[in-house]
């Protein structure tokens, strides 16, 4: 089988102008990443900021070009410095962003939001493209009614639903997820990780799922890639790596991340008292 | 007597549709040493409950309570000189966003200084003296020369930790922090969640922790008090809320942590009625 994706050694530089008395500086934001991401799974990307993932993330929505290095969409080579993105191309990638209040334009109505896409990238006649519009809006969970509304009339979960309505509407071999539900409420964020999953289940869609947020990468991903500083120090399936992380960033990262199971917080507890005790 | 008490706190807003209650009847007592966590999620009243207390509403805002008492002092009654007199010296608060809630145009030095000036009676080379000391106890390398930078010349982390200096400036009794860790990074989070710990177990200053990440509670309270709606849910120890909630909303909210989940769908929070999911 044809991986979707297959990336090797991506590079991407930056070229920092210098001052009067400076030279000119390179800095290399995405250092040699590889991977391979099959149909249907979801490859999760753990790092903070300044880990260059979202710079990963632009190289592989065709947004920016990499400065070295092979990218692979269904098997073809793709160098969107080389040779400009097709229509055909574009189809293939879609992402949803962290912010649902700026990644929606405020004067555009719901229906025109999902069939824009539509309009741009394919021949179908109007009728057809609001029929399939009319579909995704339902099978995000949201009414035929919201159709004619304006995106200030809607709570951040919904927004993220319709952002998400709009970038599978054209049914995207890939799909990339950046940091989707770090802005929603807990129980906003519960509904949008199981519609992520009910799509992938009924659509067969290929997820990138970017997030600093380790519960979250626990529950959906199947691969997980941890960036530092432009690399990627640790990849491996989820059971692996949350088992047995293996490099001393991925460990410090579990480390920090906060607990909140009984006996963590039994043993705080214990701790703080001990330490009560001593000081007073 | 209990450092801060409050006694069904309301406060509303007029807007063009009416009052809008965003606290209605809070009960809440804190006494000195003590961390509370208030965790709720977005519109639940836990941030502009606080802000009452602190006196930071908008004149919009009606504020009303039986009992609003902060270290002998009644809140409501207090004219806003006499408060300024308290706010910032007794009671402090450090919010979500450090880079706005510093000022870009004045070095980190003269800020922290300028909370010395007004609240203590110190010359200029003892305010130095403290300002330094203040950094060093917030873990920031080499104060002296950091007085001079600006707060775009520090990262996220070290901004919100010149806010702590600020805060803690004058020995509060009683420390608010609105999502101090919310903006930042994981292992940034454990540094900022440490800090304040560290600090509020050496000076024995109460310390309610506003938030809506509860790996977070789970990793600093004392006690919990849930909020939903503008409504109390329930108050318990920190062990005794993982391990039995008594409310309703808090056991859908525990249940919709990803880490938590069971099978391949995580439970959806869906509307409760505050009124009878609340345990008293």
């Amino acid at each position: 089988m044809v991986a979707v994706v297959e990336a090797r050694a991506l590079t991407r530089d930056y070229n920092v102008a210098g001052g009067f008395l400076s030279a000119n500086r390179v800095v290399r934001a995405v250092k040699g990443i590889s991977f391979t991401l099959e149909a249907g799974k979801t490859l999760a990307i753990v790092g903070e900021s300044g880990s260059g993932k979202s710079t990963l993330a632009r190289i592989l929505t065709l947004i920016d070009r990499q400065s070295s290095g092979e990218l692979r969409l269904n098997g073809e080579p793709i160098d969107i410095g080389k040779a400009p993105v097709t229509k055909a191309l574009r189809r293939k990638v879609q992402m949803v962003f962290q912010n649902p209040y700026g990644s929606l334009n405020p004067r555009q109505k719901i229906g025109d939001v999902l069939m824009e896409p539509l309009l741009l990238n394919t021949d179908l006649p109007a009728q057809e493209r609001r029929d399939r519009a009319m579909d995704m809006l339902v099978k995000v969970g949201l009414e035929p009614q919201h159709f004619e509304r304006y995106p200030h009339m809607f709570s951040g979960g919904q927004r993220q639903r319709i952002a998400i309505a709009r970038a599978i509407i054209m049914r995207p071999a890939l799909l990339v997820l950046d940091e989707p539900v770090s802005a929603l409420d807990l129980s906003v964020q519960a509904q949008i990780l199981n519609l992520l999953a009910d799509l992938q289940d009924e659509f067969g869609l290929t997820y990138i799922f970017i997030s600093h947020d380790l519960s979250v990468v626990r529950y959906i991903a199947d691969e997980v890639m941890v960036m530092y500083l432009g690399e990627a120090v640790e990849q491996a399936s989820r059971d692996r790596i949350f088992a047995n992380p293996e490099h001393p960033y991925t460990q410090a990262l579990f480390q920090a991340t906060p607990k909140a199971s009984i006996s963590a917080i039994r043993a705080r507890l214990a701790a703080r008292s001990g330490h009560a005790n001593v000081t007073g | 007597m209990a450092l801060l008490e409050i006694k069904n706190l309301t406060v509303s807003f007029d807007t063009s549709v009416g009052l809008f209650h965003a606290v209605k009847g809070i009960d809440l007592s804190l006494d000195r040493g003590d961390v509370l966590a208030i965790v709720g999620e977005s519109g639940s009243g836990k941030s502009v409950a606080m802000l009452s207390v602190m006196g930071l509403l908008p004149r919009t805002a009606k504020v009303s309570a039986d009992v609003m008492r902060f270290d002998g002092t009644d809140l409501r009654e207090l004219s806003a000189h006499d408060r300024r007199r308290i706010v910032g010296k007794d009671m402090a608060m450090i919010f979500q966003e450090p880079m706005t809630s510093l000022n870009p145009c004045f070095t980190i030095g003269f800020q922290i200084e300028e909370v010395l000036r007004f609240h203590l009676n110190l010359d200029r080379s003892a305010r130095r003296k403290r300002a330094i000391e203040l950094l060093t106890q917030v873990g920031i390398a080499d104060p002296e020369s950091r007085l001079r930078s600006f707060p775009h010349q520090m990262s996220g982390g070290q901004n919100q930790r010149v806010m702590i200096a600020m805060a803690i400036a004058c020995s509060p009794k009683l420390l608010i922090a609105d999502e101090p860790t919310t903006a930042l990074d994981v292992t940034i989070q454990k540094q900022i969640l440490d800090l304040l710990m560290k600090l509020q177990a050496d000076t024995g200053m109460g310390l309610i922790m506003i938030t809506h990440n509860i790996g977070v509670v789970a990793e600093t309270a004392d006690r919990v008090v849930v909020q939903y709606k503008g409504r109390k849910m329930e108050e318990a120890g920190v062990l005794e809320l993982f391990e039995a909630p008594k409310s309703p909303y808090t056991r859908a909210l525990l249940a919709a942590l990803p880490e938590n989940a069971t099978g391949d769908r995580l439970p959806v929070i869906t509307a409760f009625d505050p009124e009878t999911a609340a345990v008293r």
